[in-house]
């Protein structure tokens, strides 16, 4: 298992198309992928789940892979939460 | 009776209405055996794959009569539709509460809904109307309820409903529905932007439309004022049929235009073209009665994605659309205009203070020059295959248009060596959206092919008015005379050269630039597809000696308001 702490860059926070993105990209991987902000955790694979950690910018967002490809996961989905634009 | 809404989309209907009653979904939550929640599981998994290919008709249909952007909905629709914690969780709570899967879809649906409706931001809320859609769509397909909007109607009908979802707006047919009025909705929302888009006249927020119109009932439908006229009198009826017909009786004189070309009434030809954002849109453009393509706008080719485009890519799309626009009619392709108010996520451009005035369009193609090059081979390439010119956005100075036009024969070169074909001929051109260009447009016409007038930003920059800013909206003023003393200059320069001049702003499509501009000799009018018709009816009106005379007066007024009160007295109230 592989975790990486992200800062969300996007003025809107976790919405939207980063979300949509950042769901459509995890699923191609067929490892696990959960995000943890606080005490709360999500499956990385589902759009409400993700919608409802209600990310904004600046929150810090623990991106966790465990499985196939879990590298490359890491690599390419922290890009997307670190993106600054949508 | 009157009923006064809000107009959310233009056109008159007058018909029968069809009062649409919100279904009632019921069902009685049962409780299961244990060997039946294997089989309640299946069943749900059922219903899940039968909506999910539903919203795929939708997103198809949507994406044909409606727009990329609108077909997007259904995609995060199916996104729902296929989230492993929204189903997950109705299937283990079928499971552990052994219950049938309706109630179990409402507990979980309505418990999602209740936490984005509860979230501050907008964005959020508008998810919670995603869901309950989406959950309805479901629900009824765990019912086996037919998805069907009009039940057994069987003549064109006006549609009158408490709220229309954009996934039923989507289903309708402009066969079928008249007009539809809603008790809820603004001029802003998913359907009503629909509904303009598919030319269907509607009215929204008339509160309680449904409980004061009857289905049978005769209506009158106003998308111009929002007003809706339930058992209107004879007169009115009559007065409402007769705008109808003019309505009609002027698309039909404009239909009979399709196929003619733009003359003046003393023989003067122009070229009427369209602004495309697509290769799709190449299609409603050709429809539409375009002479070609005035502005492809590269940069969907762009948006929505991870990365760059590949040079196949671009290849097929640029191919595409001068396969649809045939016969060598001309198609004008700018190359990418980002930066400004449109970004890239995976270009990453800094944050600037004055996008406008930054790091955007060639300025970002001249510094990264491979992402330049792989455009250019595309648009090249394609050149083989049809009439394509070239035509660079935001040059400011005849030292960017070399360099561009240096870029160019290196890649001309690398084809020819590698024998790749392409237009040898091919026409290479600018935009003018700069003051500093149309000012030195001379010197710029010996190099350039051709000038298209970029009016939205020429507008801008010229008055130092930000066009999004309401306060100085006074400001945004095409008829400025300081603005079309730089359009007459731009295009006196051009024929000066023996070069065409042509125009792909807004301004180009409008019925009180077109005498103006038709005056000052401007040889192409490059506008959106839905207004070429309309502006080859007011053409075939003019004369190009007298709109002459005409702007010899005009450059002379000294502000917009005498101008446009110019245009209105001595030209267009005379037709």
């Amino acid at each position: 298992m592989l975790t990486k702490t992200c800062t969300i860059q996007n003025p809107s926070g976790l919405h939207a198309r980063p979300a949509t993105m950042f769901v459509q990209k995890a699923t191609s991987f067929s490892c696990d992928v959960n995000l943890i902000k606080g005490t709360k955790k999500v499956n990385g694979k589902s759009i409400m789940g993700v919608m409802t950690l209600a990310a904004k910018k600046g929150d810090e967002i623990v991106l966790e892979v465990n499985g196939e490809n879990e590298a490359q996961a890491l690599e390419e989905l922290g890009t997307i939460l670190e993106h600054d634009k949508d | 009776m009157l009923c006064k809404g809000i107009a959310a989309a233009q056109g008159i209907a007058i018909g029968h209405a069809f009062v649409k009653v919100e279904q009632t979904l019921s069902y009685t939550r049962t409780t299961l055996e244990a060997d039946q929640v294997a089989a309640e599981v299946a069943r749900l998994k059922e219903a899940v794959g039968k909506t999910i290919s539903q919203l795929e008709a939708i997103k198809q249909k949507a994406s044909k009569d409606i727009g990329e952007a609108e077909a997007k909905i259904f995609e995060a629709h199916q996104l729902i539709m296929s989230d492993p914690e929204f189903i997950g969780a109705i299937e283990s709570n079928i499971e552990s509460e052994k219950i049938n899967s309706e109630s179990a879809l409402e507990g979980v649906s309505n418990m999602f809904v209740g936490m984005f409706e509860s979230m501050e931001d907008e964005y959020m809320r508008e998810r919670a109307a995603d869901l309950r859609d989406v959950s309805k769509r479901l629900l009824k397909n765990l019912l086996g309820i037919e998805d069907s909007l009009l039940g057994d109607a069987t003549e064109a009908v006006i549609l009158v409903c408490h709220d229309l979802t954009p996934s039923d707006t989507a289903q309708l047919d402009k066969d079928q529905v008249k007009a539809f009025v809603t008790n809820i909705g603004g001029r802003t929302s998913h359907s009503a932007i629909m509904a303009r888009t598919m030319e269907i006249p509607a009215v929204t927020g008339l509160s309680d439309i449904t409980e004061k119109v009857k289905s049978g009932d005769m209506l009158v439908v106003d998308g111009e004022t929002g007003d809706v006229f339930v058992n209107p009198d004879q007169d009115l009826i009559a007065s409402y049929e007769q705008k109808l017909k003019e309505f009609h009786e002027q698309k039909a004189t404009w239909a009979k235009l399709i196929n003619e070309p733009s003359v003046t009434k003393d023989g003067h030809h122009v070229e009427l073209v369209a602004n495309i954002g697509t290769p799709h849109d190449a299609e409603g453009a050709d429809k539409a009665g375009a002479e070609g393509i005035g502005l492809f706008r590269t940069e969907f080719l762009y948006m929505g994605r991870d990365n760059f485009p590949t040079e196949e890519e671009q290849f097929e799309a640029y191919k595409a659309v001068a396969a649809t626009i045939d016969n060598n009619r001309p198609v004008v392709i700018r190359t990418l205009d980002i930066g400004g108010d449109k970004e890239l996520p995976y270009l990453d451009l800094p944050h600037e203070m004055n996008p406008f005035l930054g790091y955007r369009a060639i300025r970002i193609c001249l510094d990264q020059v491979d992402l330049f090059k792989t455009q250019l081979r595309a648009l090249l390439r394609a050149s083989a295959f049809g009439n394509i010119k070239i035509m660079y956005p935001m040059i400011a100075s005849l030292v960017e248009l070399r360099q561009a036009n240096a870029i160019l024969e290196e890649v001309k070169e690398d084809l020819r060596q590698n024998g790749i074909a392409f237009n040898e001929e091919i026409e290479v051109g600018m935009m003018i959206e700069i003051p500093a260009a149309a000012v030195v447009a001379d010197q710029l016409a010996k190099e350039a092919d051709f000038f298209s007038i970029g009016t939205n930003d020429l507008i801008q920059y010229t008055m130092a008015v930000d066009r999004m800013n309401q306060q100085i909206s006074y400001l945004y003023d095409p008829f400025n005379p300081a603005v079309l003393r730089l359009i007459k200059n731009v295009i006196d320069a051009a024929h000066k050269e023996g070069k065409w001049a042509g125009m792909c702003g807004e301004m180009a499509g409008e019925e009180y630039a077109l005498p103006v501009l038709l005056g000052f000799g401007l040889d192409e009018f490059s506008m959106s597809a839905p207004s070429i018709l309309r502006s080859r009816h007011l053409l075939t009106q003019l004369s190009m000696e007298e709109m002459k005379a005409a702007t010899n007066e005009i450059l002379n007024l000294a502000t917009g308001e005498e101008i446009r009160a110019y245009i209105k007295e001595n030209i267009l109230d005379k037709l």
